[in-house]
């Protein structure tokens, strides 16, 4: 049964506590800070998207120079506090530190990335200023990652800065699709609200691309435009029993449980999450957290296959959920209207396909799933009916750019909107290249 | 098993291991909880003129996440009743018979308090006597301690007064607030001092406080120069040993070695420059007296590794490689190497080289991973990429001769020979 309120209050907030504790005192983080062996042309930096000095803002923190410390981090990613928390640092920065050629432990450099940027945030340290006004207006569409990384990179250059967000908050995924045990919608308010103490920057929330606003007249009105809604839309798994009740997307499953409070989201008693991503097991864990007494990752290839990170996989075993390798999702099977079951086609590997991972081919033989619930986390969809309306080139959705300029003079893209679905630490590279991009094309069309 | 006897000019102990004249030393409860732990002997905390200590009284410097790399203090010789030390000293020394008992002094300025002093102190039993030449701090002001030291006619004076008095052997603790050791040292063997010992503390301020604006250590918002020791001021303590060692004068009496002191390894290193027996203060007050048990277990392992069965197979072996710069082997030439299996690909090695001078280290890119390799023409040898390595063996120095004969500044000179064309 599909039902709220599972568990005691303490329950909730020891299932929703931060899963990766900061360090609590100077101590700690300098015994960590010091185990740094200050890398030149340091491989952490060279793995991290927005190229983070790692070495220096850790050195920093050996100074007691935390000030230092965040504006070396902050500068080079805006969202540094948020990143600190939802990267998969494993395959990035802390993946490439040179203990892991010593066969010893890597640098814990989330947590000490957290340490200078949660007091910039929560003591508003003005690190940045905003140089004199160009007189120039830029349209930013959307508030995720993408767009406030551009926004600030934009304002500090001295332009006047609009975001068009279609939601109530900013932050993007950030604060609607990331589990909650990871970063609280708290953090995200206050990391927005740090990114606009800049100044320079309006926002427009609830407004939509598309529905109340149209680019065509964004482009009257401002010197330049840069999209960076995103992606939206769950793939449909295009089997019978889709509609039934409990079939729910995880994008709306996680948003949910940001934007309610956690007794308010139903869950099942036995839950199939359907994919292997990072969305797939935020769903899958905040299911077991929310209280569902069975939870069974399924997904169509193999761990070699996956697209999650080990880290990622292992908080979901932590977690108590199953999971069903080499299953693909055939059927929903309901009565009376509600999911009973999840029927599977049993899978096994053939050829390569394009993305160069084995391809599963259907063996014929299947397995039913006993459950009430399926969440559907096979990847999100690109605004393709947008773009196609918008005249923007794309490639089946996603926006398609050279250098962040799309096919219209004056209007750049960037972020999940063009490349698909990547990490935050992406989508604030690509805010930043692409207020270089927009600054670029002021300094070469100077509009009277 | 090799012995850690230790017979330093008659006085025995079971090992070379000393505390050194300082807080841990100044009472009976210290030191029979030092011989229990198994020191090998103590040097009580100096007696003589009467003081009062202030507070604060120690700070320190740390280094990368280290505590107390450099220690000082400006604390003053004991401020304890003589005859509650003196007759502290008896009970000890009737409890652990087979201990060394050197008494620390330093009188008032004159023949007769010296005299006085030595009396009552001989009077206790105690093994030996050393003269404090070297506190720099507090009692200079008088005239005493370092004021003493600084000045070999004023020490070579004291050391006289002392001699017409002793009957024990006298060993003269040397200050390192000097250009050089050897004078003092000179004047006090030449006086009759039978033994020296050194270093005393170095004069230092620490740091400053950076939110106050007063040195540390702060006594009621002021501060003055205190003495520095522990690990910071060993080289400078093998340095000034040696030179005593070297001295054709002072070489002559046997060393006491102090400066530093921490592990085994370091009393090997001053074993080798010349020192009989050690002494220890600021790593027993950081750690306790517990750390004696790896001191000598850790020197006796490497005795026996190195087939050494007793000290005295050992001390001073190392004195006589220390040259003069002019005769070192112009010939001799190391380049360094780098294992690419080891490498972990920091990039150490080559910023150190490239700011550091000599752009001799290749740097490949790669993604995340550069590579790194000498560039054996332009490598001088001079260790620094060896030296910051994080990884033990990784570089190691390959000798590469520039020529196969033996020769030194002075012959190269005489020779003519061209210098760098760079």
């Amino acid at each position: 049964m599909i039902r709220e309120n599972r568990l005691t209050p303490d329950e909730y907030a020891q299932n929703f506590s931060d899963i990766h504790p900061p360090f609590e005192t100077r101590d700690a983080a300098l015994t960590e800070a010091n185990r740094c062996l200050f890398c030149y042309d340091a491989p952490c930096t060279k793995s991290c998207p927005t190229g983070i000095n790692v070495p220096k803002f850790i050195q920093q923190i050996t100074t007691d120079n935390l000030k230092g410390s965040a504006h070396t981090i902050l500068q080079s990613n805006i969202m540094g506090g948020g990143c600190s928390k939802v990267c998969p640092v494993e395959k990035l920065c802390e993946g490439a530190c040179v203990y892991n050629l010593m066969e010893e432990q890597p640098i814990a450099i989330a947590r000490l990335q957290r340490y200078p940027t949660e007091k910039a945030i929560a003591e508003k340290w003005p690190l940045f200023t905003r140089k004199p006004s160009t007189g120039k207006k830029v349209a930013v569409i959307g508030a995720g990652p993408a767009g406030l990384s551009c926004a600030h990179a934009l304002s500090r250059e001295g332009i006047e800065v609009t975001v068009y967000e279609k939601e109530s908050k900013g932050g993007g995924l950030m604060t609607y699709g990331i589990a909650a045990y990871k970063v609280t919608p708290q953090f995200c308010q206050d990391e927005v609200d740090y990114i606009l103490a800049l100044g320079g920057i309006g926002i427009r929330y609830d407004c939509e691309l598309g529905r109340n606003i149209r680019l065509d007249r964004l482009q009257q009105d401002y010197d330049a435009v840069f999209l960076g809604f995103g992606v939206g839309l769950a793939r449909q798994l295009h089997i019978p029993g889709e509609d039934l009740e409990g079939v729910v997307d995880a994008i709306s499953f996680i948003y949910d449980i940001r934007a309610k409070s956690y007794p308010a989201v139903a869950v099942g008693d036995k839950v199939a999450v359907i994919g292997m991503g990072m969305t797939a097991i935020d769903a899958a864990t905040q299911a077991r957290r929310l209280g569902a007494r069975e939870v069974t990752l399924v997904y169509r290839r193999t761990q070699e296959e996956m697209p999650c990170t080990e880290a990622e996989l292992d908080i979901a075993k932590l977690d108590g959920c199953g999971i069903l390798w080499l299953a693909a999702p055939k059927e929903v099977v309901g009565d009376q209207g509600k999911v009973t079951a999840l029927l599977c086609s049993i899978m096994q590997l053939g050829a390569p396909d394009g993305s160069g991972r084995r391809y599963p081919v259907d063996t014929g033989d299947t397995l039913t799933l006993e459950v009430d619930m399926v969440i559907k986390a096979a990847g999100q969809m690109p605004f393709e009916e947008l773009v196609n309306r918008a005249s923007l080139t794309n490639d089946r959705g996603r926006i398609v750019t050279t250098d962040s300029n799309t096919n219209i003079p004056g209007v750049f893209g960037g972020g999940d909107c063009v490349n698909g679905g990547k990490e935050v630490v992406d989508a604030v590279q690509a805010g930043k290249d692409g207020a270089a991009a927009i600054l670029q094309y002021l300094q070469n069309n100077p509009i009277p | 098993m090799a012995s850690l006897q230790t017979d330093y000019l008659g006085i025995r102990s079971p090992n070379p291991f000393w505390l050194a004249s300082a807080p841990p030393t100044d009472k009976k409860i210290n030191v029979l909880r030092a011989f229990e732990a198994g020191w090998g002997g103590v040097v009580w905390k100096t007696l003589g003129s009467q003081v009062k200590n202030v507070s604060s009284r120690y700070s320190a410097v740390d280094y990368h996440g280290s505590r107390v790399m450099g220690f000082n203090n400006i604390e003053l010789i004991s401020d304890r009743p003589l005859d509650l030390n003196l007759s502290e000293i008896r009970e000890c020394i009737r409890l652990f018979p087979d201990r060394a008992m050197v008494v620390s002094l330093m009188a008032d300025n004159d023949r007769a308090s010296w005299h006085d002093l030595i009396r009552k102190v001989e009077d206790t039993g105690a093994h030996g006597l050393e003269l404090n030449f070297g506190c720099p701090h507090g009692m200079t002001e008088r005239g005493m301690g370092a004021a003493v030291g600084q000045d070999p006619e004023i020490a070579r004076l004291v050391v006289e007064w002392v001699m017409e008095a002793a009957t024990i052997p006298v060993i003269t603790k040397l200050t390192p607030n000097v250009h050089s050791v050897v004078p003092t040292g000179r004047a006090a063997v030449e006086a009759g001092s039978q033994g020296l010992s050194l270093i005393n503390t170095i004069q230092s301020v620490t740091g400053v406080d950076l939110d106050t604006f007063v040195p540390n250590p702060n006594v009621g918002g002021q501060s003055t120069f205190g003495g520095y020791c522990g690990p910071a001021v060993k080289p400078i303590a093998l340095k000034m040993l040696t030179t005593i060692a070297q001295d054709p004068v002072t070489a002559r009496v046997p060393i006491s070695g102090i400066g530093g002191i921490t592990t085994w390894k370091d009393a090997a290193e001053f074993l080798l420059l010349g020192a009989t027996s050690l002494q220890v203060c600021t790593a027993v007050m950081t750690h306790g007296f517990r750390i004696i048990e790896d001191l000598c277990e850790g020197l006796n392992n490497w005795m026996d590794e190195k087939g050494f069965q007793r000290l005295t197979d050992f001390i001073g072996r190392s004195v006589p490689t220390l040259t003069h710069w002019e005769d070192l082997d112009i010939n001799y030439h190391v380049v360094a190497g780098i294992d690419p299996q080891k490498c972990i690909h920091c990039g150490l090695c080559y910023i150190a080289c490239e700011d550091g001078s000599h752009q001799a280290i290749r740097l490949d890119p790669g993604m995340p991973y550069n590579t790194y390799s000498i560039k054996e023409e332009e490598c001088v040898g001079c260790n620094l990429c060896k030296l910051i390595c994080p990884v033990d063996s990784c570089i190691t120095m390959v000798e590469k001769r520039h020529g196969a004969e033996y020769l030194n500044w002075k012959e190269f000179q005489r020779r003519g020979l061209p210098l760098n064309d760079h």
